[in-house]
Protein backbone atom coordinates (compact mmCIF):
# COMPACT_ATOMS: atom_id res chain seq x y z
CA UNK A 1 0.00 0.00 0.00
CA UNK A 2 2.53 2.59 0.83
CA UNK A 3 4.50 1.69 -2.11
CA UNK A 4 1.65 1.85 -4.55
CA UNK A 5 1.23 5.61 -2.59
CA UNK A 6 4.70 6.77 -3.05
CA UNK A 7 4.69 5.86 -6.76
CA UNK A 8 1.33 7.98 -7.14
CA UNK A 9 3.05 10.78 -5.19
CA UNK A 10 6.09 10.30 -7.54
CA UNK A 11 4.14 10.45 -10.79
CA UNK A 12 1.77 13.41 -9.83
CA UNK A 13 5.19 15.07 -8.97
CA UNK A 14 6.76 13.83 -12.14
CA UNK A 15 3.51 15.53 -14.10
CA UNK A 16 4.13 18.23 -12.22
CA UNK A 17 7.81 19.21 -12.74
CA UNK A 18 7.26 18.27 -16.65
CA UNK A 19 4.39 21.47 -16.51
CA UNK A 20 6.42 23.43 -14.87
CA UNK A 21 9.41 22.84 -17.66
CA UNK A 22 6.76 23.49 -20.22
CA UNK A 23 5.23 26.31 -18.87
CA UNK A 24 8.01 28.56 -17.53
CA UNK A 25 9.39 30.05 -20.60
CA UNK A 26 5.83 31.01 -21.32
CA UNK A 27 4.73 32.11 -17.56
CA UNK A 28 8.12 34.21 -18.07
CA UNK A 29 7.81 35.98 -21.48
CA UNK A 30 3.54 36.87 -19.92
CA UNK A 31 4.80 38.22 -16.66
CA UNK A 32 7.57 40.45 -17.63
CA UNK A 33 5.47 41.71 -20.72
CA UNK A 34 3.84 43.58 -17.85
CA UNK A 35 7.51 44.81 -16.25
CA UNK A 36 7.88 48.56 -15.09
CA UNK A 37 10.80 48.94 -15.79
CA UNK A 38 13.49 48.69 -19.25
CA UNK A 39 14.69 44.64 -18.92
CA UNK A 40 12.42 41.54 -18.97
CA UNK A 41 14.47 40.12 -15.93
CA UNK A 42 13.69 39.70 -12.31
CA UNK A 43 13.27 41.16 -9.65
CA UNK A 44 9.93 41.97 -10.86
CA UNK A 45 9.67 45.93 -10.64
CA UNK A 46 5.66 45.93 -10.67
CA UNK A 47 2.66 45.74 -13.45
CA UNK A 48 2.33 48.20 -16.21
CA UNK A 49 0.64 48.26 -19.58
CA UNK A 50 3.02 50.62 -21.13
CA UNK A 51 4.52 47.94 -23.03
CA UNK A 52 1.13 46.64 -24.77
CA UNK A 53 0.77 50.32 -25.74
CA UNK A 54 3.58 50.67 -27.61
CA UNK A 55 3.14 47.39 -29.21
CA UNK A 56 0.03 48.84 -30.64
CA UNK A 57 0.76 52.11 -31.46
CA UNK A 58 3.76 50.66 -33.40
CA UNK A 59 3.03 51.04 -37.31
CA UNK A 60 5.56 48.90 -38.58
CA UNK A 61 4.43 45.93 -35.70
CA UNK A 62 0.80 46.64 -36.64
CA UNK A 63 1.41 46.45 -40.64
CA UNK A 64 3.71 42.79 -39.90
CA UNK A 65 0.60 42.14 -38.12
CA UNK A 66 -2.22 43.00 -40.86
CA UNK A 67 0.19 41.23 -43.36
CA UNK A 68 0.33 38.17 -41.35
CA UNK A 69 -3.34 37.86 -41.18
CA UNK A 70 -4.01 38.47 -44.59
CA UNK A 71 -1.35 35.49 -45.74
CA UNK A 72 -2.91 33.30 -43.14
CA UNK A 73 -5.92 33.43 -44.03
CA UNK A 74 -5.40 33.65 -47.99
CA UNK A 75 -3.09 30.86 -47.97
CA UNK A 76 -5.41 28.76 -45.82
CA UNK A 77 -8.33 29.21 -48.17
CA UNK A 78 -6.01 28.29 -51.41
CA UNK A 79 -4.78 24.96 -49.68
CA UNK A 80 -8.34 24.24 -48.07
CA UNK A 81 -9.58 24.21 -52.16
CA UNK A 82 -6.73 22.69 -53.63
CA UNK A 83 -6.97 20.25 -51.14
CA UNK A 84 -10.60 19.52 -51.09
CA UNK A 85 -11.01 19.26 -54.62
CA UNK A 86 -8.19 16.94 -54.90
CA UNK A 87 -9.22 14.65 -51.75
CA UNK A 88 -12.80 14.72 -53.87
CA UNK A 89 -11.34 13.65 -57.05
CA UNK A 90 -8.53 10.89 -55.51
CA UNK A 91 -10.98 9.38 -53.31
CA UNK A 92 -14.86 9.25 -55.48
CA UNK A 93 -13.06 8.64 -59.05
CA UNK A 94 -10.65 5.74 -60.12
CA UNK A 95 -7.52 7.64 -61.48
CA UNK A 96 -4.29 6.24 -62.96
CA UNK A 97 -1.06 6.01 -60.57
CA UNK A 98 -3.16 7.60 -57.74
CA UNK A 99 -1.04 6.42 -55.29
CA UNK A 100 1.70 8.31 -56.67
CA UNK A 101 -0.66 11.14 -57.33
CA UNK A 102 -1.14 10.92 -53.37
CA UNK A 103 2.64 10.58 -52.54
CA UNK A 104 3.35 13.57 -54.62
CA UNK A 105 0.36 15.95 -52.86
CA UNK A 106 2.41 14.72 -49.37
CA UNK A 107 5.61 15.37 -49.50
CA UNK A 108 6.05 18.72 -49.09
CA UNK A 109 5.22 17.57 -45.46
CA UNK A 110 8.29 15.46 -45.01
CA UNK A 111 10.92 18.35 -46.52
CA UNK A 112 11.70 20.83 -44.18
CA UNK A 113 10.73 23.95 -44.73
CA UNK A 114 14.33 25.22 -44.68
CA UNK A 115 14.65 23.69 -48.11
CA UNK A 116 11.39 24.56 -49.57
CA UNK A 117 12.08 28.31 -48.79
CA UNK A 118 15.14 27.70 -50.37
CA UNK A 119 14.42 25.98 -53.42
CA UNK A 120 11.27 28.57 -54.11
CA UNK A 121 14.13 31.42 -53.49
CA UNK A 122 16.46 30.27 -55.99
CA UNK A 123 13.42 29.67 -58.46
CA UNK A 124 12.26 33.07 -58.20
CA UNK A 125 15.55 34.70 -58.29
CA UNK A 126 16.33 32.54 -61.41
CA UNK A 127 13.13 33.82 -63.11
CA UNK A 128 14.04 37.37 -62.14
CA UNK A 129 10.46 37.53 -60.29
CA UNK A 130 10.13 39.94 -57.09
CA UNK A 131 9.66 39.21 -53.38
CA UNK A 132 6.59 40.30 -52.14
CA UNK A 133 3.59 39.17 -50.00
CA UNK A 134 2.41 36.91 -52.70
CA UNK A 135 5.90 34.73 -53.05
CA UNK A 136 5.41 34.30 -48.95
CA UNK A 137 1.70 33.47 -49.39
CA UNK A 138 2.65 30.89 -52.50
CA UNK A 139 5.26 29.19 -49.75
CA UNK A 140 2.77 28.54 -47.31
CA UNK A 141 0.47 27.24 -49.67
CA UNK A 142 2.98 24.35 -50.66
CA UNK A 143 3.81 23.76 -46.41
CA UNK A 144 -0.48 23.63 -45.56
CA UNK A 145 -1.48 22.16 -49.24
CA UNK A 146 -0.14 18.56 -47.90
CA UNK A 147 -1.98 19.04 -44.78
CA UNK A 148 -5.05 20.09 -46.16
CA UNK A 149 -5.13 17.43 -48.35
CA UNK A 150 -4.26 14.46 -46.28
CA UNK A 151 -6.76 15.75 -43.39
CA UNK A 152 -9.65 16.14 -45.64
CA UNK A 153 -8.87 12.71 -47.43
CA UNK A 154 -8.45 10.65 -44.56
CA UNK A 155 -12.19 11.95 -43.42
CA UNK A 156 -14.09 11.04 -47.15
CA UNK A 157 -15.20 7.44 -45.82
CA UNK A 158 -17.94 5.54 -47.40
CA UNK A 159 -20.68 5.87 -45.96
CA UNK A 160 -20.78 9.36 -47.56
CA UNK A 161 -19.86 7.95 -50.98
CA UNK A 162 -23.75 6.92 -50.99
CA UNK A 163 -25.38 9.87 -49.86
CA UNK A 164 -23.51 11.24 -52.51
CA UNK A 165 -24.76 8.90 -54.97
CA UNK A 166 -28.15 9.00 -53.94
CA UNK A 167 -27.80 13.29 -54.19
CA UNK A 168 -26.44 12.04 -57.66
CA UNK A 169 -29.57 9.79 -58.54
CA UNK A 170 -31.66 12.20 -57.90
CA UNK A 171 -30.57 14.59 -60.62
CA UNK A 172 -27.85 16.78 -58.59
CA UNK A 173 -24.96 17.54 -60.77
CA UNK A 174 -21.86 17.16 -59.88
CA UNK A 175 -20.68 21.07 -58.77
CA UNK A 176 -23.86 20.47 -56.70
CA UNK A 177 -22.80 17.56 -54.97
CA UNK A 178 -19.22 18.58 -54.08
CA UNK A 179 -20.60 22.10 -52.79
CA UNK A 180 -24.04 21.38 -51.18
CA UNK A 181 -23.78 17.53 -49.90
CA UNK A 182 -20.05 16.30 -49.50
CA UNK A 183 -18.45 19.89 -48.25
CA UNK A 184 -21.67 20.25 -45.71
CA UNK A 185 -20.62 16.92 -44.44
CA UNK A 186 -16.97 16.87 -44.04
CA UNK A 187 -17.11 20.65 -42.59
CA UNK A 188 -15.56 19.50 -39.34
CA UNK A 189 -12.10 18.39 -40.87
CA UNK A 190 -12.39 20.96 -43.81
CA UNK A 191 -12.46 23.52 -40.61
CA UNK A 192 -10.28 21.55 -38.70
CA UNK A 193 -7.86 21.74 -41.83
CA UNK A 194 -8.36 25.32 -42.65
CA UNK A 195 -7.69 26.28 -38.64
CA UNK A 196 -4.37 24.60 -38.34
CA UNK A 197 -3.02 25.76 -41.96
CA UNK A 198 -3.82 29.61 -40.53
CA UNK A 199 -1.89 28.81 -37.14
CA UNK A 200 1.09 27.08 -39.15
CA UNK A 201 0.97 29.76 -41.37
CA UNK A 202 0.80 32.27 -38.66
CA UNK A 203 3.59 31.11 -37.03
CA UNK A 204 5.82 30.35 -39.93
CA UNK A 205 9.48 32.21 -40.10
CA UNK A 206 11.85 30.92 -42.19
CA UNK A 207 9.72 30.86 -45.39
CA UNK A 208 8.46 34.22 -44.51
CA UNK A 209 12.06 35.66 -43.80
CA UNK A 210 13.31 33.91 -46.61
CA UNK A 211 10.48 35.19 -49.61
CA UNK A 212 9.64 38.61 -48.03
CA UNK A 213 11.71 41.97 -48.45
CA UNK A 214 9.59 44.99 -47.62
CA UNK A 215 6.49 43.49 -46.37
CA UNK A 216 7.27 41.28 -43.29
CA UNK A 217 5.07 39.11 -41.36
CA UNK A 218 4.98 39.47 -37.85
CA UNK A 219 7.70 36.58 -36.96
CA UNK A 220 10.14 38.01 -39.78
CA UNK A 221 9.23 41.78 -37.34
CA UNK A 222 9.37 40.15 -34.00
CA UNK A 223 12.86 38.69 -35.49
CA UNK A 224 14.72 41.84 -36.04
CA UNK A 225 12.97 43.38 -32.85
CA UNK A 226 15.92 40.57 -31.23
CA UNK A 227 18.70 42.15 -32.85
CA UNK A 228 18.13 44.83 -29.68
CA UNK A 229 18.20 42.36 -26.99
CA UNK A 230 15.97 41.42 -24.12
CA UNK A 231 12.74 43.82 -24.22
CA UNK A 232 9.73 44.26 -22.71
CA UNK A 233 8.17 45.03 -25.59
CA UNK A 234 8.85 42.18 -27.42
CA UNK A 235 7.29 40.22 -24.58
CA UNK A 236 4.60 42.18 -25.09
CA UNK A 237 3.99 41.12 -28.54
CA UNK A 238 5.11 37.88 -27.72
CA UNK A 239 2.36 37.57 -25.82
CA UNK A 240 -0.59 38.93 -28.15
CA UNK A 241 0.70 35.94 -30.20
CA UNK A 242 0.97 33.60 -28.32
CA UNK A 243 -2.80 34.56 -27.05
CA UNK A 244 -4.12 34.45 -30.49
CA UNK A 245 -2.83 30.91 -31.08
CA UNK A 246 -4.05 29.79 -28.01
CA UNK A 247 -7.83 31.61 -29.12
CA UNK A 248 -7.77 29.54 -32.80
CA UNK A 249 -6.84 26.67 -31.09
CA UNK A 250 -9.80 27.18 -28.15
CA UNK A 251 -11.93 28.13 -31.39
CA UNK A 252 -10.67 24.90 -33.01
CA UNK A 253 -11.49 23.07 -29.91
CA UNK A 254 -14.98 23.95 -29.00
CA UNK A 255 -16.60 23.99 -32.28
CA UNK A 256 -14.85 21.44 -34.69
CA UNK A 257 -13.61 18.74 -32.28
CA UNK A 258 -16.63 18.92 -29.96
CA UNK A 259 -18.94 18.72 -32.46
CA UNK A 260 -17.04 15.63 -34.09
CA UNK A 261 -17.05 13.79 -30.70
CA UNK A 262 -20.67 14.27 -30.34
CA UNK A 263 -21.42 12.95 -33.56
CA UNK B 1 -18.93 2.56 -76.66
CA UNK B 2 -21.65 4.45 -74.58
CA UNK B 3 -19.61 3.80 -71.51
CA UNK B 4 -16.36 4.05 -72.66
CA UNK B 5 -17.44 7.86 -73.54
CA UNK B 6 -19.14 8.00 -70.31
CA UNK B 7 -15.49 6.90 -68.40
CA UNK B 8 -13.48 9.87 -70.35
CA UNK B 9 -15.59 11.75 -69.39
CA UNK B 10 -16.10 11.01 -65.70
CA UNK B 11 -12.10 10.59 -66.04
CA UNK B 12 -11.64 13.84 -67.29
CA UNK B 13 -13.75 15.28 -64.97
CA UNK B 14 -11.85 13.63 -62.05
CA UNK B 15 -8.78 14.89 -63.07
CA UNK B 16 -10.52 18.42 -63.36
CA UNK B 17 -10.52 18.10 -59.50
CA UNK B 18 -6.90 16.83 -58.67
CA UNK B 19 -5.26 18.51 -61.47
CA UNK B 20 -4.77 22.14 -59.65
CA UNK B 21 -3.27 20.46 -56.72
CA UNK B 22 -0.84 18.53 -58.41
CA UNK B 23 -0.17 21.80 -60.62
CA UNK B 24 0.44 24.10 -57.53
CA UNK B 25 2.44 20.86 -56.37
CA UNK B 26 4.60 20.19 -59.29
CA UNK B 27 5.10 24.20 -59.71
CA UNK B 28 6.30 25.52 -56.48
CA UNK B 29 7.66 22.42 -54.89
CA UNK B 30 9.21 19.62 -57.73
CA UNK B 31 10.59 22.14 -60.23
CA UNK B 32 12.16 24.29 -57.46
CA UNK B 33 13.89 21.45 -55.86
CA UNK B 34 15.04 20.48 -59.87
CA UNK B 35 16.37 24.52 -59.99
CA UNK B 36 18.29 24.00 -56.60
CA UNK B 37 19.65 20.54 -57.38
CA UNK B 38 20.73 22.28 -60.69
CA UNK B 39 22.25 25.70 -59.00
CA UNK B 40 24.04 23.43 -56.27
CA UNK B 41 26.24 22.49 -59.44
CA UNK B 42 26.98 25.50 -60.45
CA UNK B 43 30.15 27.84 -59.06
CA UNK B 44 29.63 31.07 -57.96
CA UNK B 45 32.61 33.61 -59.90
CA UNK B 46 32.11 37.24 -57.74
CA UNK B 47 28.23 38.18 -58.00
CA UNK B 48 27.71 35.56 -61.07
CA UNK B 49 26.45 32.40 -60.62
CA UNK B 50 28.08 30.16 -63.74
CA UNK B 51 26.32 26.78 -64.84
CA UNK B 52 29.58 24.54 -64.42
CA UNK B 53 27.55 21.16 -63.99
CA UNK B 54 30.31 20.04 -62.12
CA UNK B 55 30.35 18.27 -58.46
CA UNK B 56 33.07 20.44 -56.82
CA UNK B 57 30.68 22.15 -54.42
CA UNK B 58 29.99 18.90 -52.58
CA UNK B 59 33.64 18.05 -52.91
CA UNK B 60 34.42 21.08 -51.34
CA UNK B 61 31.92 20.36 -48.45
CA UNK B 62 33.84 17.55 -47.76
CA UNK B 63 37.21 19.01 -47.62
CA UNK B 64 35.89 21.93 -45.94
CA UNK B 65 36.25 21.79 -42.00
CA UNK B 66 34.20 24.18 -41.05
CA UNK B 67 31.05 23.03 -43.48
CA UNK B 68 31.41 19.79 -42.21
CA UNK B 69 31.71 20.22 -38.71
CA UNK B 70 28.14 21.54 -39.54
CA UNK B 71 26.71 18.39 -40.04
CA UNK B 72 28.63 16.82 -37.20
CA UNK B 73 27.11 19.67 -34.87
CA UNK B 74 23.68 19.18 -36.08
CA UNK B 75 23.83 15.21 -35.78
CA UNK B 76 25.24 15.69 -32.25
CA UNK B 77 22.33 18.06 -31.63
CA UNK B 78 19.71 16.10 -32.63
CA UNK B 79 20.35 12.63 -31.31
CA UNK B 80 20.98 14.39 -28.16
CA UNK B 81 17.60 15.93 -28.38
CA UNK B 82 15.88 13.04 -29.71
CA UNK B 83 17.06 10.88 -26.50
CA UNK B 84 16.25 12.65 -23.59
CA UNK B 85 13.03 14.13 -25.05
CA UNK B 86 11.87 10.46 -25.61
CA UNK B 87 13.17 9.97 -21.99
CA UNK B 88 11.17 12.87 -20.62
CA UNK B 89 8.16 12.49 -22.41
CA UNK B 90 7.08 8.33 -22.02
CA UNK B 91 6.83 8.74 -18.17
CA UNK B 92 4.33 12.10 -18.74
CA UNK B 93 2.38 10.47 -21.66
CA UNK B 94 2.17 7.42 -19.33
CA UNK B 95 0.78 9.63 -16.34
CA UNK B 96 -1.82 11.25 -18.28
CA UNK B 97 -3.11 7.84 -20.20
CA UNK B 98 -2.88 5.92 -16.49
CA UNK B 99 -2.98 8.55 -13.35
CA UNK B 100 -4.93 11.24 -14.99
CA UNK B 101 -8.78 10.09 -14.39
CA UNK B 102 -10.62 9.69 -18.02
CA UNK B 103 -12.54 12.96 -17.84
CA UNK B 104 -9.55 14.85 -17.29
CA UNK B 105 -7.22 13.56 -20.21
CA UNK B 106 -8.35 15.85 -22.94
CA UNK B 107 -7.41 18.74 -20.65
CA UNK B 108 -4.21 17.31 -19.47
CA UNK B 109 -3.05 16.81 -22.89
CA UNK B 110 -3.65 19.77 -24.37
CA UNK B 111 -2.23 21.40 -21.27
CA UNK B 112 0.73 19.62 -21.81
CA UNK B 113 1.04 20.47 -25.56
CA UNK B 114 -0.04 24.50 -25.07
CA UNK B 115 3.38 26.52 -25.79
CA UNK B 116 3.22 24.60 -28.66
CA UNK B 117 1.30 27.23 -30.27
CA UNK B 118 3.53 30.27 -29.55
CA UNK B 119 5.23 31.50 -32.27
CA UNK B 120 8.63 29.25 -33.18
CA UNK B 121 10.40 32.65 -32.71
CA UNK B 122 8.54 34.11 -29.61
CA UNK B 123 9.13 29.97 -27.60
CA UNK B 124 12.76 30.64 -28.72
CA UNK B 125 13.11 34.09 -27.31
CA UNK B 126 11.49 33.11 -23.94
CA UNK B 127 14.21 30.70 -23.34
CA UNK B 128 16.39 33.56 -23.61
CA UNK B 129 14.54 35.01 -21.00
CA UNK B 130 15.38 32.31 -18.77
CA UNK B 131 18.73 31.79 -19.31
CA UNK B 132 20.41 35.31 -20.42
CA UNK B 133 23.28 36.39 -18.33
CA UNK B 134 20.75 38.38 -16.52
CA UNK B 135 17.92 35.96 -16.70
CA UNK B 136 15.63 34.64 -14.33
CA UNK B 137 17.88 31.66 -13.08
CA UNK B 138 21.14 33.12 -13.14
CA UNK B 139 19.29 36.43 -11.39
CA UNK B 140 17.36 34.21 -9.06
CA UNK B 141 20.23 31.96 -8.22
CA UNK B 142 22.54 34.82 -7.47
CA UNK B 143 20.11 36.43 -5.17
CA UNK B 144 19.67 33.06 -3.20
CA UNK B 145 23.90 33.58 -2.86
CA UNK B 146 23.89 29.59 -4.29
CA UNK B 147 25.93 31.80 -7.14
CA UNK B 148 27.89 34.81 -6.65
CA UNK B 149 28.76 35.07 -10.61
CA UNK B 150 26.14 34.16 -13.95
CA UNK B 151 26.22 30.74 -15.42
CA UNK B 152 26.80 31.01 -18.57
CA UNK B 153 23.82 29.44 -20.07
CA UNK B 154 22.42 30.96 -22.95
CA UNK B 155 24.71 31.47 -26.21
CA UNK B 156 25.83 27.46 -25.38
CA UNK B 157 24.92 24.14 -27.07
CA UNK B 158 22.74 23.19 -23.40
CA UNK B 159 21.07 25.85 -24.44
CA UNK B 160 20.20 25.22 -28.01
CA UNK B 161 19.15 21.53 -26.38
CA UNK B 162 17.37 22.69 -23.59
CA UNK B 163 15.18 25.07 -26.69
CA UNK B 164 14.63 22.11 -28.58
CA UNK B 165 14.18 19.17 -25.74
CA UNK B 166 10.82 21.99 -24.71
CA UNK B 167 9.28 21.55 -27.75
CA UNK B 168 10.34 18.31 -28.49
CA UNK B 169 8.76 17.07 -25.47
CA UNK B 170 5.12 18.12 -26.22
CA UNK B 171 5.38 16.80 -29.75
CA UNK B 172 6.51 13.04 -28.40
CA UNK B 173 3.77 13.52 -25.44
CA UNK B 174 1.25 13.27 -28.26
CA UNK B 175 2.58 10.22 -30.31
CA UNK B 176 2.94 7.98 -27.05
CA UNK B 177 0.16 8.87 -25.46
CA UNK B 178 -1.89 8.23 -29.15
CA UNK B 179 0.07 4.66 -28.34
CA UNK B 180 -0.85 4.10 -25.38
CA UNK B 181 -4.39 4.52 -24.78
CA UNK B 182 -5.07 2.44 -28.05
CA UNK B 183 -3.13 -0.36 -26.23
CA UNK B 184 -5.90 -3.10 -24.58
CA UNK B 185 -5.63 -3.10 -21.08
CA UNK B 186 -6.47 -7.00 -21.37
CA UNK B 187 -3.04 -7.30 -22.68
CA UNK B 188 -1.17 -6.29 -19.36
CA UNK B 189 -3.72 -8.01 -17.25
CA UNK B 190 -3.12 -10.88 -19.26
CA UNK B 191 0.80 -10.62 -18.42
CA UNK B 192 0.10 -9.82 -14.85
CA UNK B 193 -2.09 -13.15 -14.14
CA UNK B 194 0.50 -15.40 -15.97
CA UNK B 195 3.27 -14.07 -12.88
CA UNK B 196 4.97 -10.95 -14.83
CA UNK B 197 6.21 -8.07 -11.97
CA UNK B 198 5.38 -4.62 -12.74
CA UNK B 199 8.57 -4.32 -14.71
CA UNK B 200 8.16 -7.34 -17.05
CA UNK B 201 5.13 -6.42 -17.91
CA UNK B 202 6.28 -2.97 -19.07
CA UNK B 203 9.16 -4.01 -20.68
CA UNK B 204 7.82 -7.24 -22.28
CA UNK B 205 4.62 -5.89 -23.49
CA UNK B 206 3.93 -2.26 -22.84
CA UNK B 207 7.22 -0.79 -24.49
CA UNK B 208 7.37 -3.15 -27.74
CA UNK B 209 3.96 -1.91 -28.21
CA UNK B 210 3.79 2.33 -27.93
CA UNK B 211 7.83 1.42 -29.84
CA UNK B 212 5.79 2.82 -33.29
CA UNK B 213 4.75 6.01 -31.58
CA UNK B 214 8.30 6.48 -29.70
CA UNK B 215 10.07 5.77 -33.59
CA UNK B 216 6.62 8.08 -35.92
CA UNK B 217 7.41 11.06 -32.54
CA UNK B 218 11.23 10.49 -32.65
CA UNK B 219 11.79 10.69 -36.67
CA UNK B 220 9.78 14.48 -36.53
CA UNK B 221 11.72 15.19 -33.65
CA UNK B 222 14.77 13.73 -36.19
CA UNK B 223 13.52 16.00 -39.38
CA UNK B 224 12.38 19.06 -37.88
CA UNK B 225 15.41 19.17 -35.24
CA UNK B 226 17.94 19.14 -37.75
CA UNK B 227 16.52 21.18 -40.33
CA UNK B 228 15.55 23.91 -37.67
CA UNK B 229 17.82 27.03 -38.15
CA UNK B 230 15.70 29.31 -35.62
CA UNK B 231 16.64 27.53 -31.93
CA UNK B 232 20.53 27.46 -32.56
CA UNK B 233 20.21 31.00 -33.86
CA UNK B 234 18.64 32.44 -31.14
CA UNK B 235 19.96 29.82 -28.28
CA UNK B 236 23.04 28.40 -29.43
CA UNK B 237 24.69 31.98 -30.93
CA UNK B 238 27.37 31.82 -32.84
CA UNK B 239 29.81 29.56 -31.41
CA UNK B 240 29.75 26.57 -33.49
CA UNK B 241 27.09 26.72 -36.22
CA UNK B 242 23.97 23.77 -36.62
CA UNK B 243 23.66 22.99 -40.48
CA UNK B 244 20.84 25.07 -41.21
CA UNK B 245 22.95 28.28 -39.67
CA UNK B 246 25.93 27.42 -41.94
CA UNK B 247 23.38 27.29 -44.87
CA UNK B 248 21.91 30.54 -44.04
CA UNK B 249 25.34 32.23 -43.33
CA UNK B 250 26.03 31.08 -47.03
CA UNK B 251 23.56 33.04 -48.07
CA UNK B 252 23.10 35.94 -46.48
CA UNK B 253 26.48 37.00 -45.79
CA UNK B 254 27.98 35.75 -48.74
CA UNK B 255 25.03 35.26 -51.65
CA UNK B 256 26.81 32.11 -52.75
CA UNK B 257 23.64 30.09 -53.94
CA UNK B 258 25.51 27.77 -55.41
CA UNK B 259 26.73 26.46 -52.11
CA UNK B 260 23.16 26.75 -49.92
CA UNK B 261 21.68 24.62 -52.40
CA UNK B 262 24.32 21.70 -52.27
CA UNK B 263 24.37 22.11 -48.42
CA UNK B 264 20.29 21.75 -48.63
CA UNK B 265 20.80 18.69 -50.54
CA UNK B 266 23.25 17.45 -48.25
CA UNK B 267 20.93 17.83 -45.44
CA UNK B 268 18.11 16.22 -47.57
CA UNK B 269 19.98 13.80 -48.25
CA UNK B 270 20.34 12.92 -44.84
CA UNK B 271 16.82 12.97 -43.83
CA UNK B 272 15.89 10.54 -46.26
CA UNK B 273 18.43 8.28 -45.12
CA UNK B 274 16.43 8.44 -41.78
CA UNK B 275 13.60 8.46 -43.43
CA UNK B 276 14.24 4.80 -44.87
CA UNK B 277 15.71 3.66 -41.90
CA UNK B 278 12.37 4.21 -40.09
CA UNK B 279 10.57 2.81 -42.58
CA UNK B 280 12.29 -0.41 -42.83
CA UNK B 281 12.41 -0.72 -39.43
CA UNK B 282 8.58 0.01 -38.80
CA UNK B 283 8.03 -2.49 -41.50
CA UNK B 284 10.22 -4.74 -40.09
CA UNK B 285 7.83 -4.82 -36.57
CA UNK B 286 5.17 -5.45 -38.48
CA UNK B 287 6.15 -8.59 -40.06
Amino acid sequence: MISSRFSKLLSWSYLAALYGFIFLPVAVLVLFSFQDGRLPVPPFNGATLKWYGEVFSDGRLMSALGNSLMVALGSATVACVLGFCAAYGLARFVLPASRLQRGLLIAPMTVSYLIIALGLLTTFNWLGISLSLWTVGIGHVVINLPLCFAIIYASMGNHQKNIERAARDLGAAEWQVMTQVSAPMLMPSILAAFFLSVTFSWDEFIIAFLLSRFDVTLPVEIWSMLRSGLNPKTNAVGSVVFLVSVALLLILELIVFRRTAKK
Amino acid sequence: MATASLETRENRRAWGFVTPALLWTVAFFVIPFIVMAAISLATRKGREIVMAWNFDNYIEFFEKAHLLKGLFVSLEITFTVTIISVILAYPLAWIIAERVPQKWQRMALIMAILPFWTSYVVRSYSWLLVLAQNGVINNTLVYLGVISEPLELASTRTATVIGFVHFFVMLLTLTIYANLVQMPPNYRRAAADLGANGFQVFWHVVLPLTLPGIMVGAFLTFVLCIGDYITPQILGGNNELALPQVIMLQLGRRADFPMAATLSIILMVVVTMAYIACARWLKMERT
